[in-house]
This record gives C-alpha cells, sequence and structure tokens, in this order.
C-alpha cells in the first residue's frame, strides 16, 4: 500500500554524474517515459538527432541547453525539469558534471530530496562517484540512489553489476553513509529504457524495483530529525492605516513553519527578545486554522501586544534556542574571489541577517581523499571547516537537526552577490 | 484535523511563492508585481493576497502595454486591480514608440520584444529594486536556468553564466542602486499546476481564455485570429471555429487553439492530453528561433 503522505504530494530530487555517465539520457527517458515531452519538442529532437547524423531519437537533446553553452560546449549551472504522474508531482534538479561542480552540486542538493548518483557500469566506483557521495552526505540528502547504468553494454551481466554494488558499499561504510542516508541500487540501461519507467527484458535477474517505483514510494522528507517548532518572521503585517476599525490592532507575523508544527493556544516564546505570549490566530490568507504544520506559510497572532521585528524567531516556550555570534560550521566557497580573514561579509540566515567574518578555517576537506589539510584562505569550490564571528547573534541550530535553521548563504558587501554557503556544524 | 504530516503539491507551490513574495517584501526597498490579466499574473495576485491581506500589498501593479491586447483582457485587468484596491500602474509600448526610444520596423510587427524598452524605462522612472513575474520553468529552456530571484544589471540583462547561486530557501535579492532583481514566485509550477490552483481557487480568468466562436484564418501549422491587426492574407479562408488562448499576450503573436473547453474542468482535461507545449502552440514569435526566449531575456525581457 502506498502512503498517503505520498499521494499528490511533491519530491524533489537531482541527477549525480557527468554526461559521459549518460545523465542526460536518464532525464530524458524518465520525461519521455512518462509521457511529458509533448510532439513539438520531440519532432524538434528528432530533427536535430538526423541532423547530427544519428538513426535513432537522442532523448539527452530533451536537456540540450541554452544557445550560449552550444556555442561554447560547456553546461551552464543547475536546471530543473518538472514532470508528474498519477501518484505526485517532481522536479528534478539536474547538475552539470564539470565546470564549477562543487558549487552546482551544492545548490541542486540543497533543496533535493533524493539523489540518483549514476555510475557508468564499465568503469564502476569512480572518484568522481566518491564526491557526489561525499557531497550528498554533506548536504544531507536522506536517499541515495546508486544506479549502475550501461548495462547494455557490460551484457546485462548480474555478476559485474554485483561487483560495482559491493565496492560501493565498502566505500558508503568508510564516509558512514548509511547513519543518516538509505541506499538504494539499481542496474539500468537508460539508452534502452530498462528499468527506468519500464522494466524491460533484458534483466530478469533483477527483483528490485525500477526507478521510478522507488521515485514513487519515497517520502519527501529531508535529513534534519528535528520536530521542533521553528517559525522564522519574515514580515510583520500592520493594516492599522486602513479604513476598517477591526483591524486597528491587527498585528500579525507571517513567515513559513519551517518544522514542527504550532496550533492554537500554545505557548511561544519570540528569540532573541526572550518575550512570551499564547498563540490567539492563526490564519492562511483568510481562512482560520487551528494548526499549521512544517512547509505552511502562514500567518500568526499573539495574545499580547509584544514587538517583533523580521529576523526574529517563535519557537515554542518549553524549547530552547542559544542566540549565538559565533558558530562552527563547513562552508563551501561559491566565488571566484577567495574568503579572506580581512573582509567583512554579510550572512543570511533564516530571514535574518548579520555583517560577518571568518575568525579561523580549521581544516579544508579534500573531497577526492576525504582528507583534512590546512588553508590559508577559501577558494571556489573549496569545502572548509570554520569559525565565524558574528555581529549580532543568530538562532541557529545544527544542520544535521534542522535543515532550515542550521543553513546560511554568505553574501559579498560590494558585489551584493552570493558567495558562500555553510552549514551549521553541532 | 487531518493528520497528514506533508503538503499536496498544490499547496507545497503555494507556500512557496507566499514565501517569496514575503521575502520580497522584506528585503526589497521599491518592489511591483507585473500584472498583465494573464493567468499566471492572476494567481500571482491570489497569492499575494494570502501572502499579505489583511494587509495592502506592500507594492503596487504595473502592466506594460503592448498596445496590442484583447480589449477582455484589459477590461478584466482593470476590473481585478479595482476590485483587490490596489494600485494598478499602466505605462505603453505606444508612449516608447512617441518619445522614440521604441523604433518599429514595421508598422505592425509584434511588439513583445519591445516591452523590454518601456519595461526598463518604468523601472528608471520609478526606481524599482525587483519585479515580481509569473515566468515559470517549465515554459521554455531558457527559462529552465533561471533563478528564483533573478539578477539584472543596468541594462536589465540577464547573464547566465553570472548568476548567482540560490540555495535552500535563501535567497538573495540585493541590489546596487540602479540595478534590480526580477521574482518568480511560480517558478516551480508547470501549466498544469496553473490551472488546478485556478479550479481550486475559483479564480476567474478574462473570457478568451475559454471557447468561444472567432474568426479565423489557418496559415501553416497555426491558428490566426483575424482582426484589424491580423488581418487575412490573400486567398486566405476565413472560418469561423471554437477556440480558446493558453496565454494571452500580443495580439499580433499569439495564437489560440481549437477547443471546445467552456470551463476549468474541460481545460483541465484538455491540458492533460494536449500533445503540444503551451509555447508551441500560441507563441508564433518563439519559433522563429531555437535561441529566441534566450536572446530577449538577455536583452531584458521578463
Amino acid at each position: 500500500m502506498r502512503d498517503k503522505n505520498i499521494q499528490d504530494s511533491l519530491l524533489r530530487f537531482m541527477t549525480c554524474g557527468s554526461v559521459d555517465d549518460g545523465k542526460s539520457t536518464l532525464i530524458g527517458r524518465l520525461l519521455f517515459d512518462t509521457k511529458t515531452i509533448l510532439t513539438d519538442t520531440l519532432m524538434q529532437i528528432e530533427k536535430t538527432s538526423r541532423k547530427r547524423g544519428m538513426t535513432a531519437v537522442d532523448l539527452s537533446l530533451i536537456t540540450d541547453g541554452l544557445q550560449a553553452e552550444r556555442e561554447q560546449g560547456i553546461t551552464i549551472d543547475v536546471a530543473y525539469r518538472y514532470f508528474s504522474t498519477g501518484t505526485r508531482k517532481y522536479i528534478i534538479a539536474d547538475a552539470p558534471g564539470h565546470e564549477q561542480y562543487t558549487r552546482n552540486m551544492v545548490t541542486a542538493a540543497s533543496t533535493a530530496h533524493l539523489a540518483i548518483i549514476l555510475i557508468d557500469g564499465r568503469k564502476g566506483v569512480l572518484t568522481q562517484t566518491r564526491r557526489h557521495s561525499f557531497l550528498a552526505k554533506l548536504v544531507g540528502i536522506p536517499h541515495i540512489v546508486v544506479a549502475v547504468n550501461k548495462m547494455d553494454l557490460i551484457d546485462y551481466d548480474e555478476r559485474k553489476y554485483k561487483a560495482i554494488c559491493e565496492s560501493y558499499k565498502v566505500f558508503a561504510k568508510e564516509i558512514k553513509l548509511l547513519e543518516n542516508q538509505t541506499i538504494d541500487f539499481i542496474p539500468m540501461s537508460a539508452l534502452n529504457g530498462d528499468m527506468i519507467v519500464d522494466r524491460g527484458e533484458s534483466m530478469t535477474w533483477y527483483k528490485g524495483l525500477t526507478l521510478l517505483d522507488i521515485l514513487e514510494r519515497t517520502t519527501a522528507d529531508y535529513a534534519g530529525k528535528d520536530k521542533n517548532f521553528r517559525f522564522p518572521v519574515q514580515f510583520i503585517c500592520r493594516p492599522h492605516a486602513s479604513d476598517d476599525h477591526k483591524l486597528h490592532d491587527f498585528r500579525g507575523f507571517m513567515g513559513r513553519v519551517e518544522s514542527g508544527s504550532i496550533s492554537l493556544g500554545d505557548e511561544i516564546i519570540v528569540l532573541p527578545s526572550q518575550y512570551k505570549s499564547k498563540v490567539k490566530s492563526i490564519l492562511l490568507g483568510d481562512t482560520q486554522l487551528k494548526k499549521a504544520i512544517s512547509e505552511q506559510s502562514v500567518t500568526i497572532l499573539l495574545e499580547d501586544e509584544i514587538d517583533i521585528s523580521r529576523g526574529d524567531m517563535i519557537i515554542k516556550s518549553n524549547d530552547t534556542i542559544l542566540p549565538s555570534k559565533n558558530i562552527n560550521a563547513m562552508v563551501c566557497w561559491l566565488s571566484e574571489t577567495p574568503m579572506t580573514s580581512s573582509r567583512t561579509y554579510l550572512i543570511r540566515h533564516t530571514s535574518r541577517e548579520s555583517k560577518v567574518k571568518l575568525d579561523k578555517i580549521d581544516f579544508k576537506v579534500n573531497i577526492e581523499t576525504l582528507a583534512h589539510e590546512s588553508i590559508a584562505n577559501l577558494n571556489m569550490n573549496d569545502i572548509a571547516q570554520v569559525t565565524f564571528k558574528l555581529a549580532r547573534p543568530i538562532m541557529a541550530d545544527s544542520y544535521e537537526n534542522n535543515r532550515a535553521t542550521g543553513a546560511f548563504i554568505i553574501i559579498d558587501e560590494s558585489s551584493l552577490h552570493t558567495v558562500g554557503a555553510g552549514m551549521i556544524a553541532k | 484535523m487531518t493528520s497528514l504530516s506533508n503538503l499536496s503539491h498544490l499547496d507545497w507551490l503555494e507556500s512557496e511563492a507566499i514565501h517569496i513574495l514575503r521575502e520580497v517584501a522584506g528585503q526589497c526597498s521599491n518592489p511591483v508585481l507585473l500584472f498583465s490579466g494573464g493567468k499566471d499574473s492572476l494567481c500571482l495576485l491570489r497569492l499575494a493576497e494570502k501572502a499579505f491581506r489583511p494587509g495592502r500589498f506592500p507594492f503596487p501593479l504595473l502592466h506594460i502595454d503592448t498596445g496590442h491586447n484583447y480589449d477582455e483582457v484589459i477590461q478584466f485587468r482593470d476590473y481585478r486591480a479595482k476590485e483587490l484596491k490596489e494600485r494598478l500602474i499602466v505605462r505603453s509600448v505606444e508612449e516608447s514608440i512617441k518619445i522614440g526610444t521604441v523604433v518599429l520596423k514595421t508598422q505592425d510587427e509584434p511588439r513583445n520584444k519591445y516591452q523590454s524598452v518601456t519595461l526598463l524605462e518604468a523601472i528608471a522612472e520609478f526606481e524599482f529594486d525587483c519585479c515580481i513575474g509569473g515566468a515559470r520553468r517549465d515554459e521554455e529552456k531558457a527559462r529552465a536556468k533561471e533563478r528564483i530571484m533573478s539578477f539584472r544589471d543596468e541594462f536589465g540583462q540577464w547573464d547566465p553564466k553570472n548568476q548567482r547561486p540560490e540555495l535552500w530557501n535563501l535567497y538573495n535579492a540585493k541590489v546596487h542602486k540602479g540595478e534590480n532583481t526580477r521574482a518568480f514566485p511560480i517558478s516551480n509550477w508547470t501549466e498544469m499546476d496553473v490551472w488546478q490552483y485556478i479550479e481550486r481557487e475559483k479564480l476567474d480568468l478574462p473570457s478568451i481564455y475559454f471557447a468561444h466562436k472567432r474568426s479565423i484564418v489557418r496559415r501553416e501549422s497555426a491558428i490566426v485570429p483575424v482582426t484589424p491587426l491580423t488581418p487575412k492574407k490573400g486567398n486566405e479562408i476565413i472560418e469561423e471555429i471554437f477556440v480558446r488562448f493558453r496565454t494571452v499576450g500580443d495580439i499580433t503573436c499569439t495564437a489560440p487553439v481549437e477547443s471546445m473547453a467552456d470551463d476549468i474542468k474541460k481545460i483541465i482535461i484538455e491540458t492533460a492530453t494536449t500533445t503540444i507545449t503551451e509555447r508551441g502552440a500560441t507563441r508564433l514569435d518563439d519559433q522563429t528561433s531555437d535561441a529566441s526566449m534566450e536572446q530577449r531575456k538577455k536583452e531584458g525581457y521578463f
């Protein structure tokens, strides 16, 4: 029986691998076999396939990118694609394999519930497989699907497939992948469509689920086990100037429930001010709710008139978070300009912002060998554990416990670009 | 109370869009919402109601009028803005033509691409630092790679190679004076999601979205409505058939589809079984070149 929570829900997943692993063909196949590709797009792809001298339709062209990319032979950035089945809706984050790999993969991973790690059946577990797996673990993607592709090129050999699975399991143990993640293995041929949506006839020895079956059964949750209520305030609604006198005292605190839930009458505490009150009303548009759950955007009204601003956090009164000006975090640097301790940056954590300085770099993780190395500056695509000093305190949880209140971005004060992404350590 | 711990996909998309709208309001000092009277921007207005009521919207509405619109859509635009009691600003391509910033090659050519000029003029006039729009990533491949908060330089240009990384739900709408952000709250919606939302929220739409009898001619594979701007050519034969529009835009380049779907339910069924993409069916200007949307976006198009 399917889980009721899955019916009609939305699952976000990413694909890790390079073009050579058949990533574009896999995505093309998923879209094609779920009947997402419409006639006019298909006709265009047929035309291009013919132009490039191919006899069959090349499904990888479905994800063919921008003119700027084709001209320069590079892939720019993460692309998002959509399809749905009778069961649920899917968002695919398609991260390019080569250039700026870490940056793109971390970006795609930050919103994914599941990662498909593609392995070329002829090549087995490679350095890039290790890198993908490490990043998936770092960003806390709870479900991993190891897809051994190109089975058609190794005669659909069960023994070879099993050997690859075994070597992946050894490595997964090394990086403690199983502690918070589930792993599924699947043999496939994206080219022929075996084990993606349809089972095909070439691998009768494989009794497991097809890729789509796995997707259809995966719950859309994120790592963080934390079920505590977290409500960062985004915006204050005070329509006091309105002609409607009933609204004169209306004071609504608007935001998204990032985790846990809140019900009418619950006692709350506002951070960092420590003011206490009780929930008087919960609104979604003009609908009154008795309870708001995780990921719902609502407006909360309180019993008492207290001063709350954007960037404050509402939690339940029997709960605590210690506002802190010092944080220790894993940071992925996204900018060509290195991060140095001589400059001041901005940090955005939930709806809160502060100036921030790099205090100390503990170590950099070599994502090929996973060894710790010492470095002076943070360069693009570096992943390092660092300590930051903040001008204003933030209300943070560890990323492992809470994805929403454990994540932050770093903004360059002069270019105003997003230059870093961080995950708060315990 | 239900005991479900996950939101339905439509609830999730709605919540994400509300969150994005509130981030715009929280981060930007002078945002504006682009409102055309079309179905996507009508969804945006409902989302803005859910995000900000009982308060006023923290931004005005702006329509860049090509002068090539169906009357029904313009009337509906005005009616909806009035009903919401929100401020509607209209700037027209016609005005840009008068002051000479838009120079047409031919009098009746499509004006979609010139909207960029008028939009940039409006941004400069009002000093908007963020424009909220109803574009969706599923519409076109140049959109598939666009951020939810998309940075534009002083010339309104989108640089696909230099986009800001966008992680988790932490958006960065910061800009220098003269630059601006385009915010797309329904980036993750598909055409089907939009129709399902319209049905669920019982949103009113301009009448041309529903099947109606119209005089048309068939030109190559497209259905071209016969209007003063798009008269019949040569010995084309005018037919009266039932059509509806899947998108509304410049009359000279927006084609209807043959349809008997005269209510939302029937449209949803048609959308579920259609074999042609929204833009493929109805946008005559996107077909000219494989990269025409990408080109327009780099030039400041929405």
